[in-house]
């Protein structure tokens, strides 16, 4: 982490420095055991990202506590954050990390989610990526030849209409591609399974997984690489992914195609999702009503973290190339990820149910 | 090609690394010998420590743990009648039997050696195929994975229980079971109660538990006794070992079957067992011996299961794909220690995927060997009054259920599908034909409709799909020939004859109320979310109906539906044991597990068991130590009650 960016973290929590001392004594955590609720199962990917973090979580915290993940799986990421968001004391011994399975049944406004993002302040967001190709045989080169399979109809094999595969199914729908959605995969890797079958004809896969899977597909010849999704700048605009700098994002490739910038209410909700899914996938949380002190002291923690030499050196599989959002950029990257504007929910949502008989 | 075959077992051969290769087998050795844990409990428990460690050692620990536990698992199968984890559900069948007769040395040096046969095959598979699996498993498209559910719901013919519809319906109702929660091809939630628990779908070790290890458990206190009639062991020890070498094809095709099955991502090793059972039953000439103790029983689930592990390692290395529960849980961990599973793990890192194998063979036989040392201390267990014992299991399978979401909706879950498998196990309505359509249901619907949907309904004519459908008529043959031989798998039919024909008329009426249920539920739903609900609602509840025409006809003329285990029993049945595990769950939910758990020991030690409070104390220290220290290191927070809504409790009672 630069010095640059350390100071203006120390520039914003001016106010909480007023009174070191006071602070610096009620976030000692020494001897403690902090809690870091995964409302998954072990072995997923939030799972995974947790499990990395928490060790370097817990050099930096105040007191050097321990850092332990507690999996409250269920009602696919309902059930343990709407737990969390009731019941965590907010005292800095217990906190939350989400993913965009959990996010978007909030921006959809599902009946039964009981928590809100709103009140919950963010200490760490993890953005991650993917790549969008397709079979080489539909002689589509890059993004601005898709135009050639507009009439074609392109077969997805998606993990479910309000699953992340939401993200590609608007992308899909904004391009004007004809895709049909094939649902009930259960993970990506089977969609790219699929695709290498050929009974999909389009798929993308996250970095990691297209780094070493489809890669190898690329050199063989057999798919195209069409655009990455990209990640957030510092001012919020949509920029190339770092792991593909030479890959269109998708609003480049949609200008590719379509020779002008994606707009309108279809964008906003795509945007939406699109922030929540990749760009800000995965944030962390501490409870509602938490004293600013402790989060100060957790901001500053996962600042320092992510700075660390050593989880540099072991970033690679678990958090990539994304720039990790900590100490004050936090909140803003936050906000993309869990808010929508209320037409843009809407018009999701009549677009899911009339479209896939989503029932809300 | 040798040089990094050998290359790989030298680096595995350090001291380091075969201690840390020994903790993953000891770690499983324990988790799978207690019933319900397996390899998914036992590699969450192994995570947190891989962070910081060299990558061989974190794989052959790892390894070392999925290695042993279908072996493992086999103890409380065979001892108890409890499956060990789901891999070993059908020796329970014959193993179980075997060592109520006195011959549990037997069964289990058969079923260790057959074990570890097969756990040395799936090796060889994963040495000999991992260059070239590629291709082989993307033959496998979704129309050839639904011929293969049809395949593994082929053997319920075998498994019906000696009456055909009486089967089929068993299947039908695990099957809508099965179809609890989301509908693959809509995402519609069905049968949910507008619930966010059931909205997920009912765990399977909750369905597994439920249906076969609390009904053993309910029926075994009634006798009061302990659990082996006889010496417990006998001397079968080199008897068992002849057994297996007298059936070498059967290992060979078991192996077989359990290392394709594995390979094969999206089948899942929960039926493995039950395919080797069936199929060993299918293949034999007497038949009439399965269900009662016949030694061949044992040995083909058990030479499937550990082969299944080599084989579902292929589609976890090679694509990234996770062939099951804990096979999701050790790519996390190749993750953790910065390997990417993929293509070059059959090239670049070659000498990674030699690791594995290598650690995998050497678990295999290391495990096999401490299972064989423990055997006989083990099995002590069972000449201990059982009621001493129920305590201990109930608070295992409880412990082990809620692993599926950490929430009390689990033991609720658990002791209402118990109270379903206590009464099909008393009308002899098949349980493994219950719990092979509820493992296959949704893959079933899945794979039918991403078929359709993919190559339309031409998908019936892919080569393989009808290599598949061949063998799956084969199967279905052999089965029927079969279940002429009136093969029983809820016990004999002889003493289940009943003169009242009233109970077991009521639970079919109820059966068939269940499954008009169904219908209506499934017609709520669009029409992709509505075909299997409706198709499995109408096969179930025409089959319940034949059942019930002809349990209407009177005790002599019902012939085969007529099954009732309580017809001659002088008892008041288990019911009494049922409402004490009821009451303990009804102690849950106002104090939460952990308060209940020690006041339910107390009590049943001191009412059921009639101990001393000396030993009452003991015993419910002992439990309650255990508990704690296995909740601790899995970070676990027991399922809280009413008291805990109200009142913040600092851990374990929280």
């Amino acid at each position: 982490m630069s010095l640059v960016s350390r100071r203006s973290l120390f520039a914003g929590s001016a106010a909480l420095l007023a009174a070191p001392a006071v602070a610096q004594r009620a976030t000692d955590f020494a001897g403690r055991t902090i809690e870091w609720v995964i409302p998954f199962a072990e072995g997923g990917g939030s799972d995974v990202w947790a499990r990395f973090m928490a060790p370097y979580l817990a050099k930096y915290l105040p007191g050097r506590p321990t850092v332990i993940i507690r999996n409250v799986p269920g009602g696919g990421s309902i059930t343990g954050t709407n737990d969390f968001y009731q019941r965590a004391r907010p005292d800095g011994s217990t906190f939350i990390g989400t993913s965009g399975s959990t996010q978007f049944p909030f921006l959809l406004g599902d009946r039964r989610v009981r928590y809100d993002f709103r009140t919950m302040p963010p200490v760490l967001v993890s953005p991650t990526g993917g790549v969008v190709y397709i079979p080489a045989r539909f002689n589509v080169a890059n993004a601005g030849e898709l135009g050639k399979v507009r009439e074609t109809e392109l077969v997805y094999g998606s993990q479910g209409a309000t699953s992340l595969d939401l993200v590609p199914m608007l992308a899909f729908n904004l391009l004007g591609l004809k895709v049909r959605h094939v649902f009930g995969m259960r993970g990506r890797g089977e969609g790219r399974l699929a695709l290498e079958r050929g009974e999909a004809t389009i798929d993308y896969q996250t970095s990691s997984a297209f780094l070493t899977q489809v890669r190898p597909m690329i050199q063989a010849g057999n798919v195209v690489p069409l655009f990455s999704w990209g990640v957030l700048d510092a001012q919020g605009n949509v920029a190339r992914d770092p792991t593909f700098p030479d890959l269109p994002h998708f609003v480049e490739a949609y200008e590719m195609m379509h020779g002008r910038k994606p707009s309108g209410v279809e964008y906003d909700a795509y945007f939406a999702f699109f922030g929540s899914g990749f760009a800000a996938q995965k944030p962390a949380m501490l409870p509602p009503r938490t004293p600013p002190e402790i989060v100060a002291a957790y901001r500053r923690a996962f600042e320092q973290a992510v700075a660390d030499p050593e989880l540099q050196a072991r970033k690679g599989e678990v958090l990539g190339d994304y720039e990790q959002a900590v100490g004050d950029n936090v909140q803003r990257v936050y906000e993309v990820a869990t808010t929508i504007t209320p037409e843009a929910r809407e018009w999701a949502r009549n677009f899911l149910a009339n479209n896939h008989n989503v029932r809300f | 090609m040798m040089d990094v075959i050998f290359g790989a077992l030298l680096e595995l051969l350090t001291p380091t690394r075969l201690m840390f290769m020994m903790l993953g087998v000891s770690v499983g050795l324990v988790i799978g010998v207690l019933p319900g844990l397996g390899g998914i409990a036992g590699l969450s428990l192994l995570l947190p420590f891989i962070y910081g460690m060299d990558s061989t050692s974190a794989l052959a620990m790892l390894i070392g743990l999925i290695a042993v536990i279908p072996t493992s698992d086999t103890f409380s199968s065979i001892l108890m009648g409890i499956p060990g984890s789901s891999a070993s559900q059908a020796t329970v069948l014959d193993g179980f039997p075997l060592a109520r007769q006195g011959q549990g040395a037997r069964a289990l040096s058969a079923a260790f050696f057959a074990s570890m046969l097969g756990g040395f095959f799936g090796a060889l598979v994963l040495t000999a195929s991992v260059m070239a699996a590629r291709p082989i498993i993307l033959l496998f498209g979704s129309a050839e994975l639904f011929m293969l559910t049809l395949f593994g719901l082929s053997t319920v013919a075998a498994l019906s229980g000696g009456n055909l519809a009486k089967g089929i319906a068993s299947a039908c109702l695990g099957l809508a079971f099965g179809m609890v929660g989301a509908a693959p091809a809509t995402g519609e939630y069905r049968m949910d109660f507008d619930t966010l628990y059931l909205s997920d779908g009912l765990p399977l070790v909750i369905v597994g538990l439920g249906i076969f290890a609390l009904p053993e458990l309910f029926n075994l206190l009634r006798g009061g006794g302990a659990i082996a009639q006889q010496n417990p062991m006998g001397t079968g020890w080199i008897q068992g070992i002849k057994d297996v070498l007298r059936n070498p094809w059967l290992v060979l095709r078991c192996s077989g079957i359990g290392a394709l099955i594995g390979a094969i991502p999206g089948i899942g090793g929960s039926v493995v067992d039950w395919i080797a059972y069936s199929h060993a039953m299918q293949t034999s000439k007497d038949a009439s011996r399965f269900g009662k103790g016949e030694i061949r029983g044992v040995i083909a689930p058990e030479s499937a299961n550990n082969a299944t592990q080599g084989g579902a390692l292929l589609p976890t290395l090679l694509f990234g794909i996770p062939g099951s529960g804990s096979m999701a849980i050790f790519l996390a961990g190749m993750i953790l220690i910065g390997l990417q599973p993929g293509p070059a793990m059959a090239d670049r890192d070659l000498g990674v995927t030699y690791t594995i194998i290598w650690s995998l063979a050497i678990a295999n036989f290391v495990g096999t060997l401490l299972c064989i040392l423990l055997a006989p201390g083990i099995a002590k267990l069972t000449t201990i009054r059982y009621p001493l014992i129920a305590p201990f299991m109930i608070m295992v399978i409880s412990f082990a259920a809620f692993q599926a979401s950490r929430s009390v909706y689990d033991l609720i879950a658990l002791f209402a599908v118990g109270i379903l498998g206590l009464f099909l196990r008393r009308f002899g309505w098949s349980r493994p034909a219950f719990l092979i359509g509820f493992v296959l249901s949704l893959g079933a619907e899945r794979y039918l409709y991403q078929a359709v949907q993919f190559s339309g309904w031409e998908f019936l004519t892919r080569p393989v799909a009808l290599i598949i459908l061949a063998l799956t008529l084969l199967s279905l043959w052999a089965g029927l020939r079969r279940s002429q031989a009136n093969v029983n798998t809820e016990g004999a039919a002889d003493e289940s004859r009943a003169a009242s024909m009233l109970p077991q008329l009521a639970f079919t009426a109820v059966l068939l109320a269940f499954f008009v249920w169904v219908l209506f539920e499934g017609l709520k739903n669009s029409y992709l979310a509505a075909l299997m609900p409706v198709v499995v609602a109408t096969v179930g509840g025409l089959s319940v109906l034949t059942v019930l025409v002809f349990q209407a006809r009177g005790a002599t003329a019902a012939g085969s539906t007529n099954f009732d285990q309580e017809a001659k029993a002088t008892d008041a049945g288990p019911w009494p044991f049922v409402g004490w595990a009821l009451g303990f769950l009804g102690l849950t939910l106002l104090l939460g597990f952990f308060a209940a758990l020690a006041l339910f020991f107390i009590a049943f030690l001191r009412v059921v068991a009639r101990c001393g409070w000396a030993q009452t104390l003991l015993l419910t220290a002992a439990a309650c130590g255990f508990i704690l220290i296995l909740a601790h290191s899995l970070n676990l927070i027991f399922p809280g009650g009413l008291l805990q809504d109200h009142y913040d409790l600092p851990w374990p009672l929280r």
